[in-house]
């Protein structure tokens, strides 16, 4: 094994266990602000109580994500520092900025939303709340930025075989930050709507701390709605947008290996990279084609159009890129049956229902994460599209065996924090809202 | 001048002042980690004062290296991509410290039946980077063995030279003194005493690596005998270290924990002067150095990210002193 593709593995593994964080940080973070907003303009005590309980969770959730996040910083230097010489110029600047502008803003007042609602005012702690929301959105802002730079670069020129800025605002707002980052961050806010729901539904269940489970259901039940509609929306828009910038990518995600006028949209099946052929294929036909170019018979580019060696993996690409649509169907029909209920006032009583919220906890970040890995596998060959091959990208003076190394030791400590996370998770859950907030810091 | 170099130069000082804000501020948790077995002597609710004391804070004390660590990327991608591809090892140790120490304190609050194993990993999460810190940055100053693409020619046992692990363990010592003055401000009885007696001892630790470090710096780092400004910062630093402990004498603590940060940047001083304008010096080839001049971005980048540094920054310093009036007082 050589030390690139160790090197891969080892990003992968700590770019895939790290996102499971940040979008329960952005997701929670807005329910945080909800109800901190709810109370400050009703009052109710019961509101305060949810976001101090909301707090305690988001405490747990948001350690394991800066912990996890600092390796991602340093990765980019410890095991690719060709890329790092390469594309630095640009790629370290939102990397900065993120730290400066974001980063800086939610971890400072954090101290705050942990443990100063007793030492500011009411209306000071609703701003530490916001600040925080507000620093974890642009904190993925800047990240997502970074990434679709990488995607779809622009703004600069190649000198001397390195990647040189000419305008930074050109390679910040480039084709595909905006559709990204509202794909993103509405992913984050559904994965906390369905985390938050499952909770609650579980209290229902177990008809205990009712008064707040209710609540709880009813407001993380509508986020869940408007959000997954919403990410119909955003989620075409970043298609069209790999289609048009990313075609090999579209063509990996749908299957589609030869040309086609009038292209099909895949809902079902497994691409077969040897044969060049998708089996058991299902898919309706011309939606495709009208979905990118609001045209039936327009034609989308298939995968024998390009070279081979530039060809993602197509299987993972295809699957991933599935994986995450039918989730995002699913979660439109959830919240709409959940929604339903709601208005007939049968909510609370449709056990299956409650049963299926909590079992499906997990289903939005892993939504994410298929999203993530279609976006990053699709992108394949290339680190940075059309300009650095991964390939190309790691460090010279890393020896394999170093990396293997700390393969080892990151799968260790992400395994602990993993089981640590879902028992003091559990924990907290059982115990309730009611004991939790009784608890105070350490 | 031309306006690039005046740019590197800039950029050159301001991931120093990051640095040592850094040093200063995330020192404190550091050190505190560093002696939490000591301090505490395993007693949980000492543990809890302690993690009381720098709870609200740590966390934003800690973006100063992330951020730190994003500017020299941004500002100078090839030391950036050098120290941390050539210190592979050593850094990951430093992420497991900072892993371990990141979710320490969080796991602490919520363990119900064994807390004392927290105590523990914050420990060891705190020691492992307050001692590695120094020693890369002893490395970086005496330098390494670089090729003529920048790569880093040595391997791990490269940098356990003496001047880099006299310069580690100086770090280790500063970083312990920020812990014990802050101890001292914000807690009260016992522990204050333990870490009052401490820093008494500590305090000639420090002045014995100092002049240490200062003597190995004469045979290891070329042209520091007669470097001016660094014998104009390590004056500054000694200054502050004595001011230092006649403050901790009167029981002016806060002013003694001001000293301790002002003898810390001032360290920066010395390794800034002694560095200049040097990110990474080559051992084996003086011309195959990472300077300021031949590692830096494009004009265009280092424009863009100083008006970021420069309209962010003071905000930053603003909100935190805000954030660390709202906890200001002992921990009860």
């Amino acid at each position: 094994m050589d030390a690139v593709f160790l090197s891969r593995i080892q990003f992968a593994l700590a770019a895939g266990f790290h996102f499971i964080f940040p979008p329960l940080t952005l997701g929670m973070g807005l329910l945080i602000v909800i109800n901190e907003t709810l109370y400050l303009k009703t009052d109710r005590e019961i509101y305060k109580n949810i976001s101090k309980f909301l707090v305690k969770i988001f405490a747990l959730i948001f350690a394991i994500g800066v912990s996890t996040g600092i390796v991602l910083e340093f990765s980019f230097g410890t095991n690719w520092s060709t890329y790092s010489r390469m594309v630095g110029d640009i790629f370290g600047a939102p990397l900065a900025a993120e730290g400066i502008l974001a980063f800086f803003l939610e971890s400072v007042f954090i101290g705050v939303l942990l443990f100063g609602r007793d030492r500011v005012s009411k209306k000071v702690y609703w701003l530490s709340a916001f600040l925080v929301f507000f620093g974890s959105h642009l904190s993925g802002l800047w990240i997502i930025i970074a990434n679709s730079w990488m995607q779809t670069p622009a703004g600069f020129v190649i000198e001397g075989g390195r990647a040189v800025l000419t305008d930074f605002f050109a390679a910040a707002v480039n084709y595909s930050t905006a559709q990204r980052f509202l794909h993103t961050i509405i992913g984050g806010w559904q994965s906390g709507a369905l985390f938050l729901a499952g909770i609650s539904a579980w209290y229902i269940i177990k008809k205990r701390d009712l008064d707040y489970a209710k609540p709880m259901l009813k407001i993380s039940l509508l986020l869940f709605i408007v959000t997954s509609f919403l990410q119909f929306g955003t989620g075409h828009m970043h298609a069209v947008q790999v289609a048009k910038t990313q075609p090999i990518k579209m063509a990996a995600m749908e299957g589609l290996w030869d040309s086609k006028e009038g292209a099909p949209l895949s809902v079902f099946g497994f691409p077969v990279e040897s044969e060049k052929k998708t089996y058991l294929e299902i898919g309706i036909p011309k939606l495709l084609s009208i979905m990118i170019y609001a045209d039936p018979n327009a034609k989308v580019q298939g995968l024998n159009d390009f070279p081979e060696e530039l060809h993602p993996p197509i299987f993972l690409t295809f699957q991933t890129y599935h994986v995450m649509i039918g989730l995002g169907g699913l979660f439109a029909l959830m919240s709409a049956i959940g929604v339903f209920l709601l208005f007939r006032k049968k909510l609370y009583d449709t056990t299956w229902y409650l049963y299926l919220l909590l079992f499906t906890i997990p289903l939005p970040v892993i939504a994410c994460e298929m999203g993530w890995m279609a976006a990053e596998i699709g992108r394949q060959p290339w680190a940075v599209y059309n300009v650095l091959k991964t390939a190309d990208a790691a460090s010279v003076v890393v020896p394999a065996w170093q990396v293997l190394l700390t393969i080892i030791m990151f799968t260790v400590i992400y395994s602990l924090l993993f089981v640590l996370f879902i028992k003091f998770l559990t924990q907290m859950i059982k115990k309730g809202p009611e004991e939790i907030i009784k608890t105070s810091g350490y | 001048m031309e306006t690039l170099e005046i740019l590197q130069i800039t950029w050159f000082i301001l991931i120093g002042i990051l640095f040592a804000g850094y040093a200063v501020l995330d020192g404190f948790d550091l050190g505190i980690g560093s002696l939490l077995p000591i301090l505490t002597k395993n007693d949980e609710k000492k543990v809890s004062v302690l993690f009381r004391s720098i709870g609200p804070v740590w966390d934003g004390n800690e973006v100063w290296l992330i951020t730190a660590g994003g500017a020299l990327f941004a500002a100078f991608p090839h030391a950036y991509a050098t120290v941390f591809s050539g210190f592979y090892l050593a850094l990951m140790l430093v992420l497991f410290g900072l892993i371990l120490r990141a979710v320490s304190i969080e796991f602490f609050t919520l363990e119900t039946e064994n807390k004392g194993i927290w105590a523990k990993t914050f420990f060891i999460g705190s020691i492992i980077p307050s001692i590695l810190f120094g020693v890369a940055l002893g490395n970086v100053i005496m330098g390494v063995p670089l090729d003529a693409s920048m790569e880093f020619t040595g391997n791990f046992f490269t940098l356990l030279r003496p001047f880099p692990l006299a310069t580690g363990l100086l770090g280790f010592t500063a970083i312990l003194m920020q812990g014990l003055t802050y101890t001292m401000l914000k807690t009260e009885g016992e522990i204050h005493d333990t870490a009052k007696v401490l820093a008494g001892k500590v305090w000639y630790g420090y002045i014995v690596m100092f002049l240490f470090a200062a003597v190995l710096s004469f045979i290891s780092v070329t042209g520091s005998a007669c470097n001016i400004i660094a014998w104009v910062a390590a004056a500054l630093s000694l200054g502050s270290l004595f001011a230092a402990k006649m403050l901790i004498g009167k029981g002016e603590e806060f002013k003694a924990f001001l000293a301790s940060s002002l003898a810390f940047i001032s360290l920066w001083g010395i390794a800034g002067a002694l560095q200049y304008p040097v990110l990474v010096r080559a051992i084996n080839d003086p011309a195959l150095s990472i300077t300021a001049f031949n590692a830096s971005s494009s004009q265009l980048t280092l424009s863009v990210m100083l008006g970021i540094a420069l309209a962010g920054m003071p905000v930053v310093i603003g909100y935190s002193i805000y954030v660390y009036r709202v906890y200001r007082g002992k921990v009860k």
